[in-house]
């Protein structure tokens, strides 16, 4: 099994369509990676479904880089 | 052809949206159709089944995000994801302004268009993750025109028509389609409601001269539906006999 970071770096590679380097752990989604307000929300559905879980939406908002969606799902999921 | 595809279309036991279900079914889609009761729900499966088509009927209360959920998941799980979505339930509760119950107006507003939004946002997850799916609503003349003793009705379809176009400008990148059809007065059982005296008097303003029928509508969703639709979004498809033109 793939650690957290690395299941989340590849569900934002293929959302985004980024190559990998360039999903470094604060890299912004929106600001450095040009995702748009619709590619956020997808993201987050994929992550959803990648650990079988329910993110509220405001915690949803709150996940804008790697480094906070790998501390989002370590702080509420035994993945 | 839909081959393959699965359709949800709501209201489906009778008038427009029974001719949309066997229409869509007609074209190869597997056809979920949903009716607010048990015996609504039943005799849906049955004519899909009549027509030899995959799908069948559910009981659905489209107030109820939390039944939209269940039946969505029971779908998906039987039939797989929805892609083509038609948002046809409706009813009418018409009264002068001057007249009107709080009911009658919340109730339109809860059925009418509240049922809409909630349906939409709940079939959209799928359809971004097919990457593609089709949303096709069905207003009314009367939300573009206005008619007297409908403020209520109105309202709610021309709410449709803003809803669906600003669900267009969001998901298009998607290649999801969101598009209206606005009926004009179709021989159904809710203008079969109407004095034969009004019945008459309508069809006079109507150059192809007579009521349409639900299978007219039918065919434009299917249109919608199908490839014919792929590069129309945000679109209001009048579709009147030529009693209201744009």
């Amino acid at each position: 099994m793939s650690s957290i970071e690395e299941r989340v770096k590849k569900i934002v590679v293929e959302q985004l369509g980024v190559e990998e380097d360039q999903v470094t752990p604060d890299a912004s989604f929106v600001d450095d990676l040009g995702a748009d307000s619709l590619d956020t929300v997808e993201l987050v559905m994929a992550l959803e479904e990648e650990f079988d879980c329910e993110i509220p939406d405001e915690e949803a908002e709150k996940i804008s880089t790697l480094a906070q969606a790998k501390a989002y799902i370590e702080a509420n999921l035994d993945a | 052809m839909l081959t393959g595809q699965v359709a949800l279309v709501t209201g489906a036991s009778r008038g427009i949206g029974k001719a949309i279900a066997l229409d869509l079914a007609a074209q190869g889609a597997i056809v979920i159709g949903t009716a607010t009761s048990e015996s609504g729900a039943q005799s849906i499966s049955a004519y899909l089944a009549e027509a030899g088509a995959k799908g069948a009927g559910k009981c659905l209360n489209v107030t109820s995000a939390e039944m939209i959920g269940e039946v969505l998941a029971q779908v998906t799980e039987e039939f797989g994801v929805p892609t083509i979505l038609v948002n046809n339930a409706g009813i009418t509760r018409d009264n002068l302004l001057m007249r009107m119950k709080d009911e009658e107006w919340d109730d339109i507003i809860q059925t009418n268009l509240n049922s809409v939004y909630r349906m939409s946002k709940a079939c959209l997850r799928g359809m971004m993750k097919a990457k593609g799916g089709r949303i096709i609503n069905i207003a009314s003349v009367v939300g573009v025109m206005g008619n007297a003793g409908q403020t209520n009705y109105a309202a709610a379809k021309a709410g449709i028509i803003g809803f669906s176009k600003s669900l267009a400008r969001e998901v298009g990148a998607r290649n999801i389609t969101v598009n209206t059809i606005a009926p004009g007065f179709i021989d159904t059982d809710m203008t079969r409601a109407l004095p034969e005296e009004q019945r008459a008097a309508l069809t006079t303003q109507i150059p192809l001269n007579r009521l349409g029928q639900p299978e007219d509508i039918a065919k434009a969703v299917t249109f919608l539906a199908g490839e014919g639709g792929s590069y129309i979004t945000g679109q209001t498809l009048n579709v009147n006999g030529g009693m209201y033109m744009i």
